[in-house]
């Protein structure tokens, strides 16, 4: 019997052992994690495919964590079945873990829409750090040339960008109208895709990939794929990086309530008593658009992680929410977005904009009634944080709007009050 | 622990911390090599702050529950549970930039080359931090204070 059992061992997994050894230093914890390597960091694959990490690199925390950490890591294993009655997780093996509190920390597995071909040898999705290592054992066996990357969001850039690196011709392929359409507007996704195509990666937007082609003689094998409009390009790899929808199998059929995600309160507890849900397996609270959703990002599933296993340690601790948040380094372009990044027409927002096309840079605040509600820092990203701050504490900063987007805009210009609040002066 | 507190009344404004920072995270640890001879020039990782008449110079914070080293993707941003320091691993810095993105305070930047970041160390080499030091008129201070 474990008195608390974590399902996953990834970022939530990681938060939640450390907030639960913050609060119960003794209480046994079990976890189950499919990956049988140290805990590394997921969004650093691609600067392994590149060549700037190796998997040491990409470790995130010390070789002995669990042990550390006094855990049972049940590693290479996978948890197939839960049954609520009887408070126990059943392994692929048959063993069943007994807890007392569980957290379900499954993360998200890669979305690959329905097309001809996906089953190809050279189709690949970019997740895990084996997805990063088969990628790169392919391009070095087949001494690839080419490849096409589906979907141009904060996936597909970074494994763009990589291969484009390893000397690969790559051709982006984005079914919306502009790159990286959930973190920017049209005028900023402009800016990065000039940046991105004078790095020599072609973009076609607006389009899909209806066919993935096999080599003639050799069906099995990728040459390239058709696109919706029905070009062709050919390539030797073609990597899917749409994105990731919940991995919520273990609690089908269950009482435990889903959506898109397991739907989880404010202690990211699910609707079933002693059941947390945590990472992008869990629809957590987003403070921007005020209601729950799915944000499968590494620093929020850390959080919610901790959130979690303080509560379940008898910390009663509420997640103040995250949002949509990004921060972005490809091609040399340092991007920040938070919150809303292109809001439709809307007479109760007010945006205001600093476009420095000399410098490459790009600045947009989005404000409602004088509150700061999305954030878009292109080439500029200093004192993003700040900001962060404001909106995070809804700060009314009708006083100072002026000077927000001027260069000079900092700690000095915020009220008095506030810079008390902050503990910046005394 | 022992933090810089900034007294923003008798801030002159006069940019010396940053000097002085420059100075102290230089590879000669002289003013006129640091200023001129070395490439890439070191940077400041305290910023004064200024909105006249008002000044004050401002640092990483070190802060007890530090929203960078939970956002880090790589663990390069870690909290020393001993002495209370956030400090930072260039090694493991991959330069994603989220920590810039949650700071509160701003207090973390690229570093020269704009590929890791950087940000106030209290000056583990010497006792007391060089701005802190070197500040003429006392506005900042080295001092204990309650997490």
């Amino acid at each position: 019997m474990a008195k608390y059992l974590i399902v996953g061992g990834s970022a939530a997994g990681i938060g939640a052992v450390e907030a639960i050894r913050e609060v119960d230093q003794t209480g046994s914890i079990t976890i189950i994690s499919e990956e049988p390597c140290p805990q590394y960091s997921r969004p650093m694959i691609s600067d392994f495919v590149s060549g700037k990490a190796d998997f040491h690199k990409m470790k995130c925390r010390t070789d002995d964590f669990w042990k550390e950490n006094n855990v049972e890591a049940l590693t290479g294993k996978k948890a197939t079945d839960l049954n609520l009655t009887e408070k126990t997780v059943q392994l692929e093996s048959g063993e069943k873990v007994a807890y007392e509190k569980l957290l379900l920390a499954t993360g998200g597995k890669p979305f690959v829409p329905k097309m001809e071909g996906s089953d190809k040898d050279g189709v690949f999705t970019f997740t895990t750090i084996k997805d990063a290592q088969q990628l790169t054992a392919k391009i070095d066996s087949i001494n690839a040339k080419a490849a096409v990357v589906i979907g141009a969001g904060l996936i597909g850039i970074s494994v763009t960008e990589a291969l484009m690196k390893r000397g690969l011709k790559v051709t982006m392929v984005e079914l919306q109208e502009k790159i990286l359409s959930l973190l920017l507007d049209a005028k900023a996704s402009d800016l990065v895709e000039g940046v991105v195509k004078k790095a020599g990666v072609d973009i076609v937007t607006g389009q899909s990939v209806q066919k993935i082609l096999g080599k003639p003689g050799n069906e099995g094998v990728v040459d390239g794929v058709i696109l919706t409009k029905g070009n062709q390009v050919p390539c030797d790899l073609v990597i899917v990086a749409i994105g990731v929808v919940p991995r919520t199998e273990l609690v089908t059929g269950t009482a435990v309530k889903t959506n898109r995600g397991i739907v989880v309160d404010n202690m990211m507890q699910t609707n079933v008593p002693d059941v947390y849900a945590s990472g992008d397996v869990a629809e957590a609270y987003d403070f921007i658009m005020d209601q729950n959703r799915l944000l499968p990002l590494w620093p929020l599933a850390v959080l919610e992680g901790q959130i979690a296993g303080y509560n379940m340690a008898g910390k009663i601790t509420t997640y103040m929410g995250g949002t949509n948040m990004s921060s972005l380094k490809y091609f040399d372009i340092p991007i920040v977005s938070i919150g809303l990044a292109n809001p439709k027409e809307d007479p109760s927002l007010e945006v205001l904009v600093q476009n420095d096309a000399e410098r490459n840079v790009y600045k947009k605040l989005v404000l409602k009634n004088n509150v700061i509600v999305g954030l878009t820092f292109v080439n500029c990203i200093e004192r993003a944080g700040v900001f962060f701050y404001l909106m995070k504490n809804t700060i009314n900063v009708k006083k100072f709007k002026q000077k927000l987007l001027s260069d000079d805009f900092g700690l000095a210009t915020l009220p008095v009050g506030l810079q008390r609040k902050m503990c910046v002066v005394q | 622990m022992k933090k810089i507190i900034a007294k923003q009344e008798v801030c002159m404004g006069c940019g010396l911390c940053e000097v002085y920072c420059i100075v102290q995270h230089s590879k000669s640890k002289d003013i006129i090599k640091a200023y001129n001879s070395e490439h890439p020039k070191p940077i400041s990782r305290v910023r004064l702050e200024v909105n006249k008449p008002v000044s004050f110079a401002i640092q990483c914070r070190h802060c007890e529950d530090a929203p960078c080293v939970t956002a880090c993707l790589s663990g390069a941003m870690q909290k020393d549970e001993k002495t209370g320091l956030v400090t930072y691993n260039q090694e493991k810095c991959i330069g994603c930039w989220t920590c810039i993105m949650v700071c509160p305070y701003g207090a973390i930047i690229m570093d020269q080359q704009g590929k890791v970041v950087a940000k106030c160390d209290l000056c583990q080499d010497i006792e007391e931090p060089a701005c802190v030091a070197n500040c003429p008129n006392q506005a900042l201070v080295f001092k204990e204070v309650k997490p």
